[in-house]
């Protein structure tokens, strides 16, 4: 375990390999995730981007027959130890998922699913943690009136930030957002990105995007993955405009992919 | 390609669609035809012994007077005593089955048992009654042997209900509710189950009606020939309906004259059965309320 990670840092992978059965999905991922900051993880389908976002909180732990080695270091400590509670790292790091999923329930009841569920009992303690959570994914306005109203009844983009807004209610470290806006059309895509740019000031956000421009537009430092590699993590500008490798440079120019 | 043969080949295809759409209808027709005979046919001839009396009374006459009552509450208890041990061990069978256990052999190999389970003709699971809750617990013939019979019986039905209706609940709400740090079993507790429910109780509909309707399982751990008193604990011996019927029409000394009793029973277990349905589907449609997605 290391002790001497650095304060800007919050979570790193060292020589992380990740089996589905006998297919290897990632080979030899080492990478630092900045505290606040916007980390893009972009590349081809099936480069591993969403199977490394799903193992830093250990999603993939529902996929019969995923095999991690390496580890995976939160705040200097292995989310993969035998000792630890993978239910608590999830409260921690936190998870937006592609196709906006609310639950069957009301508005309110979204939000404090989570905090209700792991310890606020307090209805007032969770009015206000609804109000709190629902203004940081900037979604109160739209729905202040309407708290008890089903969740299904919100258009895709209000969904998504509805599940935005619960996965922040359990006040978690990090984010994760897995291609957050490929399911939603441009304006609610514009305001999701907006949020994020809101929300890194608190937040440590790494979001697995299929736009370029998106994570050209919205992310600090961008790492480029392909067949379960990865190729380049730089600063985004330079990623963008200068990249030190060659597929890097064709991957973003559009000559393949 | 020529206009004419365009337009032949439209009618061909059209006429292709009549005689199938035909036919759909036709199976349609039929069977609402023979459900609905067979209910106005129970109805006309049952219709004329219905009496308060004929509801609240016992029989009297060596059963060729009087009422059903004791039967009508024997077939009461024994079903919702059936429902109350099939309806939890089935839903908590489905959840392992589709939530916890490892697929694989084991798994199949369950699955293959409670199917067959469902194939078993009913007068087995009535011997196996008798063997087991009557004669080895010691139960005796008595409701509580009954009903556990039964709800063997309708177990199959609930397990396999219970697993679509797990089965049927989006993934993507259990990744939500795992990845807000929510653990496993309050996950399934608070977010599956319930939007499941609906349809686990399809399932328990349809094993209340299999095990109200049901004499050969009830026959040697349940139901009693005769007894005006009222059951006075689960231990007692109770009439049951599909029994009482099944005397009179076979075994009783009066068969012609009771037949207006024996289509009024049936009438009253028809009744009795589609009245409890109503209620879970009034249940089901009450819950389904703000379940899309």
């Amino acid at each position: 375990m290391e002790n001497n990670h650095l304060d800007t840092e919050i979570i790193k992978t060292k020589d992380v390999n990740f089996y589905y059965g006998a297919f290897k999905a990632l080979t030899d991922i080492t990478m630092n995730f900045e505290k606040r900051k916007v980390t893009a993880l972009i590349g081809p389908s099936g480069c591993g981007k969403s199977t490394l976002l799903r193992l830093l909180n250990r999603m993939n732990d529902l996929i019969a027959g995923a095999r991690v080695e390496g580890e995976v270091l939160f705040e200097g400590m292995n989310i993969y130890d035998p000792e630890v509670d993978p239910v608590e790292v999830r409260r921690r790091i936190g998870m937006v998922f592609q196709k906006p999923n609310p639950f069957p329930k009301s508005i309110f009841n979204n939000i404090t699913y989570g905090p209700r569920l792991t310890g606020t009992a307090n209805k007032s303690d969770l009015e206000a943690l609804a109000e709190q959570s629902l203004k940081q994914a900037v979604l109160w306005d739209e729905v202040k009136d309407i708290l008890g109203r089903s969740a299904m009844t919100l258009s895709g983009g209000q969904q998504q930030r509805l599940c935005i807004a619960r996965a922040l209610a359990m006040k978690p470290d990090i984010l994760l957002m897995d291609e957050p806006t490929s399911a939603l059309d441009p304006i609610s895509t514009a305001k999701i990105e907006e949020l994020i740019d809101e929300l890194k000031k608190s937040y440590t956000i790494i979001i697995v995007t299929h736009n370029m421009q998106q994570a050209a537009r919205i992310s600090d430092k961008t790492g480029f993955f392909y067949i379960g590699k990865l190729i380049e993590y730089n600063a985004t500008e330079k990623i963008f405009t200068n990249p030190d490798v060659k597929q890097t440079e064709d991957y973003i120019t559009g000559r393949f992919g | 390609m020529t206009r004419q043969t365009v337009s032949g080949a439209m009618k061909r295809r059209y006429l292709k669609q009549h005689l199938f759409f035909g036919a759909v209808r036709l199976s349609a027709i039929i069977l609402t035809l023979a459900l609905g005979g067979i209910l106005f046919y129970i109805l006309v001839n049952g219709i004329q012994v219905i009496s308060w009396e004929f509801l609240t009374s016992p029989p009297t006459d060596s059963m060729t007077k009087g009422g059903i009552m004791p039967a009508i509450l024997g077939t009461l208890y024994l079903t919702l005593g059936a429902i109350t041990v099939a309806l939890p061990l089935g839903v908590v069978a489905a959840i392992y089955l589709t939530e916890y256990a490892k697929q694989g052999k084991i798994v199949r190999a369950i699955r293959v048992g409670v199917n067959c389970l469902a194939g078993v003709p009913s007068v087995v699971f009535g011997l196996f009654g008798l063997g087991f809750f009557v004669v080895f617990l010691k139960f005796g013939s008595s409701i509580l042997a009954g009903a556990l019979t039964l709800g063997i019986v309708i177990l199959p039905t609930i397990i396999g209900a219970s697993e679509e209706a797990l089965k049927g609940v989006p993934q993507t709400f259990r990744e939500a509710s795992l990845a807000l740090g929510v653990s496993k079993w309050l996950t399934i507790w608070k977010i599956v189950l319930p939007n499941a429910l609906p349809g686990i109780l399809t399932g328990s509909i349809l094993g209340i009606g299999r095990a109200a309707g049901e004499t050969a399982p009830i026959m040697f751990t349940a139901a009693a020939f005769f007894t005006a008193k009222l059951p006075g604990s689960i231990f007692d011996e109770v009439m049951a309906l599909p029994y009482h019927v099944y005397v009179l029409a076979t075994a009783g000394t009066h068969i012609e004259q009771t037949r207006p009793i024996q289509y009024g029973t049936v009438l009253v277990l028809v009744a009795l059965v589609l009245g409890i349905d109503l209620i879970a589907i009034v249940i089901r449609s009450y819950m389904r309320r703000n379940k899309r997605w």
